[in-house]
């Protein structure tokens, strides 16, 4: 069994300024394995984040069967761990606070959530930042708070929604090392939106190409390279090749359509 | 050398800024005052009926302390007064943070109760809370009730407005947040959408507590025969502005502790947002 099924799912905004529907998910079909680091690429507007949130339970789907360890999803629970674009923390805790909310809501006692979030404070690197408030620290260090707190969870899959896209190009890189690091340290399965080729290639193992409304799956790319990934490699070179070849195909599409 | 000449224009420049710093709270009043005396002292008023910022003072002064009685029967009974007033407000003003934000959290949050209750809030909002005065009088009498009946008209709503609109200004992906780390309905309005609103819940708070004082006075010169505001109208009866000027000087002065009260209780449950607002910056 997978640990996330896609079934036949479509997604149908209702347009009410143009009096219309639109079609934003199109008979989407996906198997996501145990463990797996899926990268969903595609340009903005694809609907990928759409996906994203009917898998997070944010949204429902006009049809089909969204189901992550075999349960159908009806809405968002700690067992999907999600990862925001922006860190979107509670700004009047402090990183610590944060990370442990989980745990807050829960009703564990304070002594017993700080000892476990420290933890995942230093496995994101950020150990004499726990009592700093997110105005108090970087973009960078509030998007390692919001992963620390997906990541306390102990989630079956983490959800995330082109996290990096707001940071510099320099944080970025060292973010999806660490990423990659801690997936491979922690073994999780992850969801990982993109619309940046080189981001997905160098994080994923498996990437879904998805076409421009209405949102389809193009085609599911396995990329075995091992890590850490040479950016600069023939093997890496030729991945993306294909990835642009697979894009640039559907841009001529769309562009003899119209 | 250099250093010798490059030093030595800075310091006094320096110093008298220093001296004007202790100094620019006060600058205002200072002159304002020493503007009201001399015109009160130049006879182009009779004294009765613009009183010298120095009659005032000793009408105070006697009125606080009791020195010469000067405020007759009112000498040495500020604190009396002071403190029946307060006590109105106080209370006017709990009830009205009670249900306001009560209201305003059920409103902004629920769409069943934004349907039920705001319409009927929002027509009842526009009336002045000073023409309940006599439905006041008819229900409660003549004593501390009306007074805060009508400080709870005028604190009410300013809550009730802050709240609803704090509560549905909350970003709704901390509300995602919340639902994606396993937040129940109860969970989500006391931990994330009640302290998200804080601040704008707070600023409703301060208005409140303004018009407060205001109806309060309002109250008192009406509907009850105590008070800083029952002082200041008989006075008015009496001719003694003196003492009228003296009564609305500790309002302003007890409204403006009151604010200073608040603002030290938000500063202090806001902290977290000190870095990120104008308020929080240096100097």
């Amino acid at each position: 069994m997978a640990a996330i099924e896609l079934r036949n799912i479509v997604k149908v905004f209702s347009d009410k300024r143009r009096g219309r529907d639109l079609l934003t998910l199109d008979n989407i079909n996906l198997d996501i394995e145990a463990n797996d680091f899926v990268c969903l690429l595609g340009p903005s507007g694809c609907g990928k984040s759409t996906l994203l949130n009917i898998i997070a339970g944010f949204e429902q789907a006009t049809s089909g069967r969204t189901l992550v360890g075999g349960k159908q999803v009806e809405r968002p629970g700690s067992d999907r761990g999600v990862v925001f674009q922006q860190p979107t923390l509670m700004p009047w805790l402090t990183a610590i606070d944060n990370i442990a909310f989980h745990l807050k809501l829960k009703g564990v006692g304070k002594a017993e959530r700080h000892h476990r979030a420290m933890e995942f404070i230093d496995l994101v690197g950020l150990s004499g930042f726990e009592h700093h408030h997110p105005s108090e620290m970087s973009g960078g260090m509030n998007q390692r708070v919001g992963i620390a707190r997906a990541l306390l969870m102990n989630p079956s899959v983490i959800l995330m929604d082109e996290p990096f896209a707001a940071l510099d190009a320099q944080t970025k890189l060292e973010m999806q090392e660490e990423l990659v690091a801690i997936w491979q340290k922690r073994r999780c399965t992850i969801v990982f939106v993109t619309h940046s080729v080189d981001e997905a290639l160098v994080l994923g193992n498996k990437i879904v190409v998805m076409t421009k409304r209405p949102g389809r799956i193009r085609e599911a790319v396995n990329f075995d390279l091992p890590r850490p990934r040479d950016i600069t490699s023939p093997e890496f070179n030729d991945a993306k090749r294909h990835i642009l070849a697979l894009i640039r195909e559907e841009s001529t599409r769309l562009a003899q359509a119209s | 050398m250099t250093s010798v000449i490059d030093a030595a224009p800075v310091k006094p420049a320096f110093r008298l800024t220093r001296a004007f710093q202790g100094l620019e709270r006060v600058v205002v009043p200072a002159l304002l005052i020493a503007g009201w005396e001399a015109f009160a002292r130049s006879g182009m008023l009779p004294p009765a009926l613009l009183p010298a910022p120095s009659a005032v003072l000793h009408a105070l002064g006697d009125w606080v302390f009791g020195l010469d009685e000067t405020t007759q029967t009112y000498s040495g009974h500020w604190l009396r007064d002071a403190l029946a007033s307060a006590l109105r407000v106080f209370g006017g003003f709990a009830l009205a943070s009670l249900f306001g934000i009560l209201a305003g959290v059920a409103i902004g949050w629920s769409r069943l109760f934004e349907k039920t209750l705001e319409p009927t809030l929002q027509m009842l909002r526009p009336i002045p809370p000073v023409s309940w005065i006599p439905l006041a009088i008819i229900w409660f009498g003549i004593a501390d009730k009306p007074a805060i009946f009508l400080v709870f008209l005028g604190a009410f709503f300013p809550v009730l407005m802050n709240s609803i609109h704090g509560v549905k200004t909350v970003d709704h992906n901390l509300v995602r947040a919340g639902a994606m780390m396993g937040a129940s309905q109860r969970q989500m309005l006391t931990d994330i959408v009640l302290p998200a609103a804080l601040p704008s819940i707070f600023a409703g708070l301060r208005i409140a507590v303004g018009s407060a004082w205001m109806l309060t006075v309002t109250a008192e010169m009406v509907a009850v025969k105590s008070g800083l505001g029952y002082v200041l109208w008989d006075s008015y009866y009496f001719l003694r502005y003196d003492i009228v000027l003296a009564a609305m000087i500790s309002i302003g002065l007890l409204g403006y502790l009151s604010d200073l009260g608040l603002k030290a209780i938000m500063a202090r449950t806001l902290r977290w947002q000190q870095t990120t607002t104008v308020q929080g910056r240096a100097g």
